[in-house]
């Protein structure tokens, strides 16, 4: 595979990490990166707000270059990815528009070409592909995977994974040996220059996603983006101060990790360069890991040894005979509740609940097995579930 | 803001505008039926003057002037969520970005700090084809008087080699003057 790179003035800046780790992403995944030539700025929110001409001709001068080699554009900058995007979707659906724009920057452009995110780029080169080049498993860690606003939205023009509940991101991470949470803001806006320009509405914004982070039991943060790393790294330390409230979340750039867990040292992709210190988290991993490992492996046996016990009647038999005896009751009071454990299904839990209510021999064979195999009670309810229908049937006829 | 504001028929001249502003938005501001979901989802809308609902329920009435004195359209962050979720399809994202530039067109802007600083930010890719994040928060603070707002950063800053004190220029820089020029001129047309 071969792309045009545009790294944008922010990877030559403020997140000289993200395009280090990019590049070294390239290099494991065995993608020639060819940056674009003489490449400019693509006018940001600071374009858009401004002129909406300018705000298409900037990044237009950009993907007519690339467009002249054939190649497909790679922009890790979700803020840059986001006027790209937006570029091609007037050039392709608007003539006007497309001839002004070509006028603007003195070549022809029609879009033939595509602009693709570190995500989309990552998931197409293959999530088996990229596990097979895990060297340092990322395992002990817990992340918030952050999707911020641009690179899911707007979907018309984006359309890589689902702007509410993106997943891209996650899988990615997961390969990685990682664990990742479900939480409330993974789309929600960083506030993005509001940082800069009205601190008192950008600071809360950036708290809120600090805090759900925590609720939701993350120790670290992902993000593909610079200006949501800006917010929530380099300003973690005043949202710190304002709220009065300590944080200390480190920070990673998706491709950060995928370099590190790939075998690169954290320094090599600048991982030390973050405002919150991020290196120390990632060395304790593997003690992490061991720890979990052991606590995996002493909860196997434990497994094995009850079950052994299990067979030969011993003192657990009178444990067992309490869960029935629990279970039981909890058929008898509530069976709607007890037995939707086993089963989705609203009316098949209700045919279920028929069932045992009418019945002490099914009932107490559903406690037996529930009490000792949650899998086997399943399929017992199943049954049980199929024969009432069976006999239903036969009676209405 | 006066406290009573007539309402009326709307006139020709605004009938042009609001037709004009929604040809610039590719959008459709009849097409909204006040629900109110985007104000909800809205991430900023704690710290509007008018929801985006009501920014849009003012370019219904006709209200052109209250809609784009509003600081809402200055607290915008475009993140898009309103326009991903309107069930109608309003493109209010749009629609915000449009209100802004207009605003600019006639002088009249709620929030000149957000404007300075897309003027800084601008300036310096005319003149550099790149964006130099030092220069432009230098002009920034300067022209919003706010002498040492985040100057705790900017030392970290270079010392991480995540900010240079000099612009990173590219070879075409003719282009860029050529390209701003131009995008002025066609705007015009």
């Amino acid at each position: 595979m071969k792309l045009a790179y545009y790294p944008g003035c922010s990877l030559d800046g403020s997140a000289v990490e993200y395009g280090l780790s990019t590049e070294r992403v390239a290099r494991i995944l065995g993608v020639e990166l060819k940056e674009i030539d003489d490449w400019n700025c693509c006018g940001a929110t600071a374009g858009h707000n401004t002129d909406k001409l300018l705000s298409l001709a900037l990044p237009a001068r950009n993907l007519a270059l690339a467009e002249k080699e054939g190649l497909d554009v790679l922009a890790p900058c979700a803020a840059c990815y986001n006027r790209f995007k937006a570029t091609e979707h007037a050039v392709r659906e608007d003539a006007g528009l497309k001839a002004r724009i070509e006028y603007i920057i003195d070549m022809s452009y029609s879009a033939s070409n595509n602009t693709i995110s570190v995500l989309e780029w990552i998931k197409r080169l293959g999530i088996d592909n990229l596990k097979a080049k895990v060297t340092n498993s990322l395992k002990g860690m817990k992340a918030a995977c952050y999707y911020g606003c641009l690179l899911v939205r707007p979907s018309s023009h984006t359309g890589f994974d689902d702007p509410e509940n993106p997943q891209s991101m996650d899988e990615i991470i997961k390969a990685l040996g990682a664990e990742t949470v479900d939480w409330a803001y993974k789309t929600e806006c960083c506030g993005a220059a509001l940082a800069t320009s009205r601190p008192e509405i950008g600071g809360k914004m950036i708290y809120e996603i600090l805090q759900n982070v925590k609720e939701a039991g993350a120790e670290c943060i992902v993000t593909a983006c610079p200006l949501c790393m800006m917010n929530l790294d380099m300003r973690q330390g005043q949202v710190e101060k304002r709220f009065s409230q300590g944080f200390n979340i480190p920070v990673y750039y998706v491709t950060e990790l995928v370099a590190v867990a790939c075998g690169d040292d954290p320094k090599t992709v600048g991982i030390h360069k973050h405002f919150v210190e991020a290196v120390s988290y990632l060395k304790g991993l593997p003690a992490k890991a061991k720890a979990m490992e052991e606590e995996e492996a002493k909860a196997k046996p434990a497994a094995k040894t009850k079950r052994a016990e299990g067979e030969k009647p011993s003192d657990n038999s009178e444990d067992i005979q309490k869960k029935i005896d629990a279970i039981l009751k909890g058929l008898e009071k509530n069976p709607e509740k007890v037995v939707s454990k086993l089963i989705e299904d609203g009316e098949k839990v209700n045919i279920l609940a028929d069932v045992i209510k009418n019945d002490e021999k099914k009932r107490v064979k559903l406690a037996e097995v529930m009490a000792q195999d949650k899998e086997k009670a399943i399929k017992v309810a199943e049954a049980l579930i199929v024969g009432e229908m069976k006999k239903r049937e036969k009676s209405s006829n | 803001m006066e406290a009573v504001t007539r309402i009326g028929p709307l006139t020709e001249d605004d009938r042009r505008l609001i037709e004009k502003l929604e040809k610039e938005a590719g959008t459709d501001i009849n097409l909204c039926y006040q629900c109110g979901k985007c104000s909800a989802g809205c991430p900023v809308s704690f710290a509007m003057d008018y929801t985006p609902r009501q920014v849009i329920r003012l370019l219904q009435l006709g209200l052109i002037d209250e809609a784009l004195g509003a600081e809402s359209i200055w607290i915008c962050a475009t993140c898009e969520t309103c326009s991903e979720r309107c069930p109608r399809g309003v493109d209010i994202a749009s629609l915000m970005d449009t209100l802004r530039r207009e605003a600019l067109r006639r002088g009249k802007v709620a929030d000149k700090k957000v404007a300075l600083f897309n003027k800084a930010f601008l300036n310096t890719v005319k003149k550099y084809g790149r964006s130099y994040e030092a220069g432009i928060l230098l002009y920034h603070n300067l022209s919003t008087r706010q002498f040492f707002k985040d100057a705790e950063l900017g030392l970290p800053m270079m010392k991480r080699g995540k900010a240079s004190p000099f612009p990173e220029k590219i070879k075409g820089r003719d282009e860029m003057a050529k390209i701003f020029a131009r995008a002025l001129e066609a705007g015009r047309e």
